[in-house]
C-alpha cells in the first residue's frame, strides 16, 4: 500500500515539471517582446533594458526557466502588469469562489447521477433505463453556458425567483450565498450528471453478470441488498475516477458559467487577464489550474484502493 | 430475449437519429450559404431585434441581422472548424501514436511522458492558453484544439498498437521479410481503424462544444463572422429584450451534440462489440 502511494505520487512529479515547462514555454511565443508591453507608452529603449535587466530576461531561457521554476516553488507567481498586485493571492482568492460552486455541484451531481445509474442497469433495457440514458444523453448534448443562460432567462428574468449576476461568500451571508450560487449550480449539476449517469450504468451492468452477485442473489437477499452491498462497491470504482476528471476539467470550463452569472471565480480571471494581456496572471492560472487537476487525479488515484483494494496489490 | 428486442431498435434508432442530425449539419455547412436569405453581415437597422417575422423568420439581432442566415452560416463555421480539428489530431495523433507503440523503448517513453503531461490538462485550459497567446481567430482555434486533443488520440492508437503488434499475423508479416513500416502500415494500422472513427466522431461533438465555449468567451471565432458561439456571446446583454437570440443558436449546438453523441453511441455498439453495454 505504501509503494503504491509512493510510485504513484513519484509518477507526479515528472508529470508536474512537463505542465511547468508547457506554460513557461506558452509564455514564450507570445507575439512581440513582454518587456514593450508591460512598459507600454514608457518602452524606450533604455527603459526596456534595465526592465529586462530587473525581471532576469536578459539571461539565458534555461536560466530564466530555473529562476520562474525556484519563484513558483516558493509561492512567488510574479506580479500582475495591470495592477502590480501579486498573481497568487489574487488567485488563490478567486479560486475559492470557483472551488465551492465545483464542489457542491460534483458532490450533488454525484449523490443524484450514482443511484440513477444503478437504477437503470438494474432495470436493464427497460423503460427507466431507456429514460434515464435519454436524459443523460440530453443534458450531455447542452452547452453548460446555454442551459445556464436559459435557466437565467427563465427563473432570473421571466419569474424573477433567483438573482442573476454576481456573488455572495457562505461567510458573509449564507442565505443570499445560496441564492446566488443556486441557478450556477443547477446548470453544473444537470450537465455533469450525465455522464456520471452513464459511467456507473455500463459499470454496474458489466459487475451484474459476475458470479458472485448470482451467488449473492442465489442466498436469497433482497434486490437492493443485492446492488448496494455488493455491486455497489466494485461498480463505484471507474465512476470514482470519472468524478475526479470532472473535478479537476470543471476548474477551467468554469469560465464559461462564470461569464454566464458574473462570478468573480478563477475562470473569470483567467479570461480576463487575457484580454488584457496581463501574462503573469494568464500564467499563473494556467499553472495553478492545472496543478490542482494533477493533485486532485492523484488524491483519487490514492484513494482508488479503498474502493477497489486489487489495484494497489 | 427481451435486450436484444429492446438493443437492436435502440441501436438503430440512435444511428438513424445521429445519422439523420450529422447529415443536416453537412448539407448546411456545403449548401447553407447559397440557401441563406440574406448575407450574414447584411445589417437591416429598422429590424434590429425584432422577433420573428415574414422577413426574418428567426428574427433580427441587435444590429439588424437575419438570424437564419447568420445559423446557417454559423453551421459552416462549426463544422469547418470541427472537421479541420479532428483532421489535425487524429494526423498527429496517429503519427506519435504509432511511433510509442511500436517503436516502445525509450521513444515510448519519452513521448509518453510528455502526451501524459498534456493531458493533465484540461482540454480547454490548454486551448484557452494557446488562444491567449496566438490571440482570437479560426486557425488559432483548429492549433489550439488540435494539440489539446491530440494527446487522446495518441493514447488511443498506442494501446491498440501494442496490442496489436504482439498478434501472430503480425510476426508473420515480419518472417516473411517485409519491412517493419510495410508491416506497421499494412497490418498494424488499419486495426486502429474502428477504435479511431468512433473516437473521430466523439471529438468532433467536443470540438464543436469547446470551439462555441471559446467564441462564448470571445477567445474563439472572432466577430463579426457568426459562429453559434459568438452569436450568444453577442446576444447575452439582449437578453430582457430579445430572448430568442440566446434560444436559437444554443438550440443548434445541443442538436448538433445530441446528433453526435448518438451517431457516436451507436458506432461505438457496431464497431466495437467489447464496449456495448
Amino acid at each position: 500500500m505504501l509503494r503504491f502511494i509512493l510510485t504513484r505520487t513519484a509518477f507526479a512529479l515528472p508529470t508536474l515539471l512537463i505542465v511547468a515547462v508547457t506554460v513557461f514555454a506558452l509564455m514564450r511565443f507570445v507575439p512581440g517582446d513582454p518587456t514593450t508591453v508591460m512598459l507600454g507608452d514608457l518602452a524606450t529603449p533604455e527603459n526596456v533594458a534595465a526592465m529586462n535587466k530587473r525581471l532576469g530576461l536578459d539571461q539565458p531561457i534555461p536560466w530564466q526557466f530555473v529562476t520562474w521554476l525556484g519563484n513558483v516553488v516558493r509561492g512567488d507567481f510574479g506580479l500582475s502588469i495591470v495592477s502590480g498586485q501579486a498573481v497568487l493571492p489574487l488567485i488563490v482568492e478567486r479560486f475559492r469562489v470557483s472551488a465551492t460552486i465545483v464542489l457542491v455541484a460534483v458532490a450533488l451531481a454525484t449523490l443524484i447521477a450514482v443511484p440513477a445509474g444503478m437504477l437503470a442497469a438494474w432495470r436493464q433495457d427497460r423503460f427507466t433505463d431507456l429514460a434515464v440514458i435519454a436524459t443523460s444523453t440530453v443534458f450531455l448534448s447542452i452547452p453548460s453556458f446555454w442551459l445556464g443562460l436559459m435557466l437565467l432567462l427563465v427563473f432570473g428574468l421571466n419569474l424573477g425567483w433567483l438573482p442573476i449576476v454576481g456573488y455572495v461568500p457562505f461567510a458573509e451571508n449564507f442565505g443570499s450565498a445560496l441564492l446566488y450560487i443556486l441557478m450556477p449550480v443547477a446548470t453544473l449539476v444537470l450537465v455533469e450528471s450525465g455522464p456520471v449517469a452513464r459511467m456507473t450504468r455500463a459499470s454496474t451492468i458489466e459487475v451484474a453478470r459476475l458470479d458472485y452477485i448470482t451467488h449473492a442473489r442465489a442466498k436469497g437477499l433482497s434486490e437492493p441488498a443485492v446492488m448496494w452491498r455488493h455491486a455497489f462497491k466494485n461498480a463505484f470504482a471507474p465512476t470514482w475516477t470519472l468524478i475526479g476528471l470532472i473535478l479537476g476539467s470543471l476548474l477551467a470550463n468554469i469560465a464559461v458559467i462564470e461569464t454566464v452569472f458574473t462570478i468573480p471565480g478563477i475562470g473569470r480571471l483567467m479570461i480576463d487577464a487575457i484580454s488584457a494581456r496581463d501574462y503573469p496572471i494568464v500564467q499563473g492560472c494556467m499553472l495553478f489550474v492545472a496543478l490542482i487537476y494533477v493533485v486532485v487525479n492523484l488524491i483519487v488515484d490514492l484513494i482508488y484502493p479503498l474502493l477497489d483494494p486489487r489495484v494497489a496489490a | 430475449m427481451i435486450a436484444t428486442v429492446f438493443n437492436l431498435p435502440r441501436l438503430r434508432l440512435n444511428g438513424l437519429i445521429g445519422g439523420a442530425i450529422a447529415g443536416i449539419l453537412i448539407f448546411l455547412a456545403l449548401f447553407g450559404p447559397a440557401l441563406a436569405p440574406y448575407d450574414p453581415l447584411a445589417l437591416d437597422l429598422p429590424a434590429r431585434l425584432t422577433g420573428p417575422s415574414a422577413a426574418h423568420w428567426l428574427g433580427a439581432d441587435e444590429f439588424g441581422r437575419d438570424v437564419l442566415s447568420r445559423l446557417m452560416y454559423g453551421a459552416r463555421t462549426s463544422a469547418w472548424i470541427a472537421f479541420s480539428t479532428d483532421l489535425f489530431a487524429l494526423f498527429a495523433g496517429v503519427i506519435i501514436g504509432v511511433a510509442a507503440g511500436y517503436l516502445r523503448g525509450w521513444v515510448d517513453r519519452i513521448l509518453m511522458m510528455f502526451n501524459d503531461a498534456l493531458l493533465a490538462f484540461p482540454g480547454l485550459l490548454l486551448a484557452l492558453g494557446i488562444m491567449a497567446v496566438f490571440g482570437a481567430s479560426r486557425g488559432g482555434i483548429i492549433i489550439a484544439l488540435g494539440i489539446a486533443y491530440t494527446p487522446v488520440v495518441v493514447r488511443v492508437v498506442r494501446g491498440t498498437v501494442m496490442s496489436v503488434r504482439e498478434r501472430e499475423f503480425v510476426e508473420a508479416s515480419r518472417v516473411m521479410g517485409n519491412s517493419e513500416w510495410f508491416t506497421m502500415a499494412r497490418h498494424v494500422l488499419p486495426n486502429c481503424i474502428a477504435p479511431l472513427l468512433v473516437l473521430a466522431t466523439t471529438m468532433f461533438g467536443w470540438i464543436v462544444l469547446a470551439e462555441s465555449a471559446l467564441s462564448f468567451l470571445g477567445l474563439g471565432v472572432p466577430p463579426p463572422a457568426p459562429s453559434w458561439g459568438n452569436m450568444l456571446s453577442t446576444a447575452r446583454p439582449y437578453v430582457n429584450q430579445a430572448p430568442f437570440l440566446i434560444v436559437y443558436p444554443g438550440l443548434c449546438i445541443s442538436i448538433t451534440l445530441l446528433g453526435v453523441n448518438m451517431l457516436g453511441d451507436a458506432l461505438r455498439d457496431w464497431l466495437d462489440p467489447r464496449m456495448r453495454t
